[in-house]
């Protein structure tokens, strides 16, 4: 009440302060200044405390100013158009978790297109309303997952907005310059100084960057400290080294396979092994075609395998890890080691001059199939060869495709990370048109959202027939999650026809028919809304209102 | 009345919703696919169906035209106000793309507009008369006056005798004994008719544990209190206008019976306090013409949100009349003549030392005032220390925010819309500091509302 920062005008505070010890100690203890003691002196000093009181308001003053803290620096960006500002007001005041539990209803879920929203914004290359700042660092805040693209939009406001306020403090750490600015990479002083003297995190943001811009020179920098370097540093800097890598990262690498620690050598041999060309690889092609010999005297040509009997020190010195995990055999451990590192062009050489589709289709004798094609899976997936990896994929369709087959799921959805966009979403949509949709998400997470037409197709296709089989929706709540996010919305015209409830079928499961009316309509609604969206932000400058052609 | 072309923003209609569940259920259902058959007409009505868990689709029927804010109706059976659904269907005609179409009402629609309608003529009718039939004994009325006055002046005279007792002792007891009057002091307020004493003795009790300073505080309530009471026993000694504004401290019924004064008043902040019993919500007005700083009260029941809403940032054309005291505030919204449409209208602004000056005025007409709403002219939200404060951006003068604003998240709002730059702040300025309500940024840009 008596602000300290809104100070009285000054004469009175020693009488004011008098007249509160007097009513903390009691006018029996203490007489009010200028009074008889006894009955009325309590009297006389509310009167006299209420005097005082509305003259110490009645005269507040303004404090002084502190320091002012800087401007905000300029955001060039244009505004958000007016509906679109709205939308991210209404998706930033969606908090998750109070929808929680198996049914979902109608609505949509908002919070879970703001991904989309900031990635189409940032596209577009809108700046966020001042006011939307405080929410959107909040929902950064819960969730990383969000923070690149989120800190993208927000722009430096938000950082500067970051400083002040403890919470948020993450934005500094998330963006690069924010808190510890990187120095302009053309300057080599401040480079090396940054180099030499920054912390671990700074300089792996350094080193990073630098590989982005000049491949040669970030190796280079890491060259001049390399020996001095803790070894779970080398190990970081070693892993930066990924981005970009080339065949004139060979030399390096090939010295960092006689690196004191294991975990270096082992993830030098594995970049090594990622550049079919570096020595490591022909030296893993010698190695792994020994193992692997064609049998023309069987009936139909078969591979057979002779796995390694040992494994010497030059295999281990190539990043092969001797000690087999429980369970497996130590000689196809090995064996899967070299195959996996060993150049996939070598193989056409080794059997025979036949394609990859050729050589995966061959017979594999004793078992060893499995081993083979998963160590060729893994190469193909390390050495981004889409070839092989189609080869390996075989054709969607094939009934095996969808059984516990050679090749696993999570490997067939590696696999697809090889091709392009386009053939990935054929491939998954032939699945799924196949064999459904139970064991299709992971395959479907690879694919490019919006989803193709084909694609689109397949899966509502596919929703389709689980409903007329009469199971519940939320069987398949994981793929309607997907589809609402990752389904074109010009697809929602097709699924008007999936909205209305169906007369229920003898056997299928009691109200199955209206929950997934009910999953449908969210589906259509998510859609809607997702294309209202998009539209939005297209209409381009602050006017809004016209919508796009 | 026409309801042409006025479309509320989003913000607007979330804005009406009786709690963050409601808004947030509401955003959900802002969107075509849950909706059929909506529409909206001329009239200001806006109707649909709304698919929910039932195999029946609710009806959600909306009288956005009605004066005191809109009035909604939905077969749901939800008991909050207004439902989610009016808020859904309110947020898809304020998206306006087109699914909410103009068009002529359903019978069902339709027959609950004309009820309406048809009441508040009648109502009209029925008012305009006179005030007569009101109060149908003028006679029996004073009577009944005469005796609260009197349960009232033997309230007073035994607070008084309260009040005594614990100066007498001391403010230091007051600590332990927890609470320094007591729930049972504030109960015998109630017995004598005096609300506006009961509650002024309640806030006593908390202060001892409000934390350091607290006997500076307590001294200055009781004391405060004791004016009051001073005030009422010599009621009859006082100017007019003061005696007025004891009245309605104590707690007297008063009705807005000052001229109506007609003007475009933009509104300026709406905000709810609650307490275990009852739900205030405040309403700033500005007369653009009058330059008229107005506040409408209206209550509501704990947990529900009181009915007059009105959307932050437009302007409605209307009467205002105001209740009776010295630099009294408080008014009542009359006949409105046209919906809240968007307006270019901002409040013009003073520097904080003449905010500062602008307390200390009005106490002399009401020294019991803890705020006055002000709208402060370029001033920048600056970090001083674990606080905060709003500077002049032309002169090294502040005025620190009070604790609790320092708390809510409005702040940071603030912050960021002005980003170091100078912006206009609405508020209100008393004794404990600023509490800012509303801001805009400098040049255009919408209003932004920090409460």
């Amino acid at each position: 009440m008596n602000s300290p920062a809104l100070p009285a005008d000054s004469p009175a505070p020693a009488a004011w302060e008098e007249l509160v010890t007097t009513a903390l100690l009691g006018t029996d203890r203490r007489t009010p200044p200028g009074c008889e003691p006894g009955r009325e002196a309590p009297v006389a000093l509310l009167d006299a405390a209420a005097v005082e009181t509305v003259r110490r308001r009645a005269g507040l003053r303004p404090a002084r100013a502190a320091q002012r803290p800087r401007p905000a620096p300029e955001d060039p960006r244009p505004a958000l158009p007016p509906a679109a500002a709205r939308r991210l007001a209404m998706l930033l005041a969606d908090r998750p978790g109070a929808a929680g539990g198996g049914r979902r209803g109608t609505a949509p879920d908002l919070m879970e297109l703001l991904p989309q929203w900031l990635a189409a914004a940032n596209e577009r290359g809108f700046a966020p309303p001042p006011q939307a700042l405080p929410a959107l660092l909040d929902a950064a805040r819960g969730r990383t997952d969000l923070r690149p693209a989120a800190l993208t939009f927000a722009g430096p406001r938000a950082v500067w907005l970051a400083r002040l306020n403890p919470d948020w403090r993450f934005a500094l750490r998330a963006t690069p310059g924010a808190g510890a600015a990187l120095p302009h990479l053309e300057d080599a002083a401040q480079v090396q100084q940054l180099w030499q003297e920054g912390l671990f995190a700074e300089r792996v943001a350094l080193l990073s960057a630098i590989r982005a811009h000049e491949p040669a020179a970030a190796r280079e920098l890491l060259t001049t400290t390399w020996a001095t370097e803790r070894a779970e540093d080398r190990l970081m800097f070693l892993d930066s080294l990924r981005a970009g890598l080339g065949p004139e990262d060979e030399p390096f690498l090939e010295q960092a396979l006689a690196d004191r620690s294991r975990n270096v050598r082992a993830t030098a041999a594995e970049l090594l092994s990622a550049l079919p060309e570096s020595a490591l690889a022909a030296r893993m092609a010698v190695r792994a075609g020994t193992c692997v010999a064609l049998d023309h005297t069987r009936e139909a040509p078969t591979i057979t395998v002779e796995a390694p009997h040992e494994c010497d020190a030059g295999m281990e010195r190539d990043g092969v890890v001797p000690k087999a995990p429980a369970g497996r055999g130590e000689r196809s451990w090995w064996f899967g080691q070299l195959v996996e590192a060993a150049p996939l062009g070598a193989w056409p050489r080794r059997l025979g001059g036949r394609t990859p589709g050729e050589i995966v289709a061959l017979p594999v004798a004793d078992d060893w199939q499995s081993e083979l094609h998963a160590a060729w899976c893994r190469a193909a997936v390390r050495q981004r060869n889409a070839e092989w990896a189609r080869a390996l994929l075989g054709s969607p369709s094939a009934p095996e495709a969808g059984g516990p087959g050679a090749v696993s799921l999570a490997e067939r959805a590696k696999l697809l990370g090889t091709l392009g966009s386009g053939e990935r979403a054929e491939w998954v949509a032939g699945f799924i048109a196949m064999h459904g949709l139970s064991e299709a998400f992971q395959l479907l997470g690879m694919c490019v959202v919006p989803w193709s037409a084909p694609l689109g197709r397949a899966v509502v296709d596919a929703l389709n027939i689980a409903r007329d089989a009469g199971s519940y929706p939320w069987s398949f709540s994981g793929v309607m999650g997907l589809a609402e996010r990752c389904l074109d919305p010009a697809e929602a015209s097709r699924l008007d026809g999936l909205l209305a409830v169906p007369d229920e079928p003898e056997d299928a499961s009691p109200g199955a028919g209206g929950y997934w009316a009910e999953a449908f309509q969210r589906l259509v609604t998510t859609l809607r809304l997702r294309a209202a969206m998009i539209e939005e932000l297209g209409t381009a400058g602050p006017s809004g209102g016209a919508a796009p052609s | 009345m026409t309801q042409q072309g006025v479309r509320w923003t989003a913000d607007q209609v979330l804005a009406l919703a009786p709690d963050a569940a409601s808004r947030k259920a509401g955003s959900r259902l802002g969107a075509a696919g849950p909706w059929s058959e909506a529409g909206s007409s001329d009239e200001g009505t806006v109707w649909g169906l709304c698919k929910g868990s039932g195999s029946k689709p609710y009806q959600t029927v909306i009288d956005i035209a009605e004066p005191s804010g809109p009035a909604y109706k939905c077969s749901c059976p939800s008991r909050k106000f207004p439902c989610k659904h009016a808020l859904g269907l309110l947020l898809l005609w304020a998206g306006g793309d087109g699914a909410v179409p103009p068009g002529q009402p359903p019978d069902w629609a339709e027959q609950w507009i004309k009820g309406r309608r048809q009441r508040a003529e009648e109502k009209r009718t029925a008012s305009a008369p006179g005030s007569a039939s009101g109060t149908a004994d003028p006679e029996a009325a004073r009577r009944r006056a005469e005796r609260r006055a009197v349960r009232v002046t033997a309230g007073a005279t035994e607070l008084e005798q309260r009040l005594a007792d614990l100066l007498r002792g001391g403010l230091a007891g007051a600590e332990q004994a927890g609470y320094g009057l007591g729930e049972e002091t504030a109960a015998r307020m109630v017995d004598a008719q005096a609300p506006g004493l009961a509650a002024r003795v309640r806030e006593l009790g908390a202060i001892p544990a409000s934390g350091p300073g607290w006997p500076v505080r307590l001294l200055e309530e009781c004391a405060l209190l004791h004016l009051l009471d001073q005030g009422w026993l010599r009621r009859e000694l006082l100017p007019d206008g003061l005696a007025d504004t004891v009245r309605s401290r104590v707690g007297l019924p008063a009705s807005a019976d000052g001229p109506p004064v007609r003007d475009r008043w933009l509104v300026l902040a709406q905000y709810d306090t609650a307490d275990v019993k009852l739900t205030t919500r405040r309403i700033w007005l500005y007369g653009a013409d009058s330059g008229r700083t107005a506040l409408l009260l209206s209550y509501g029941a704990a947990g529900r949100a009181p009915e007059l809403a009105l959307p932050v940032g437009l302007a409605l054309e209307a009467e205002v009349s105001a209740y009776p005291g010295a630099g009294q505030l408080r008014a009542a919204l009359g006949e409105q003549f046209a919906p809240p449409a968007p307006t270019a209208i901002r409040p013009p602004g003073v520097t904080t030392a003449e905010a500062a000056a602008r307390y200390g005025e009005a106490l002399r007409g009401d020294p019991w005032l803890d705020s006055v709403p002000v709208t402060l002219d370029r001033v920048v939200p600056t970090p001083d220390g674990d606080s905060w404060q709003l500077a002049d951006a032309d002169a090294d003068t502040a005025l620190p925010l009070t604790p609790a604003a320092r708390a809510r998240p409005g702040l940071w709002r603030l912050v960021a819309l002005s980003g170091g730059a100078p912006v206009k702040v609405f508020g209100e300025c008393g004794h404990r500091g600023f509490t800012p309500l509303t801001a805009w940024a400098e040049g255009k840009g919408e209003v932004v509302q920090l409460c």
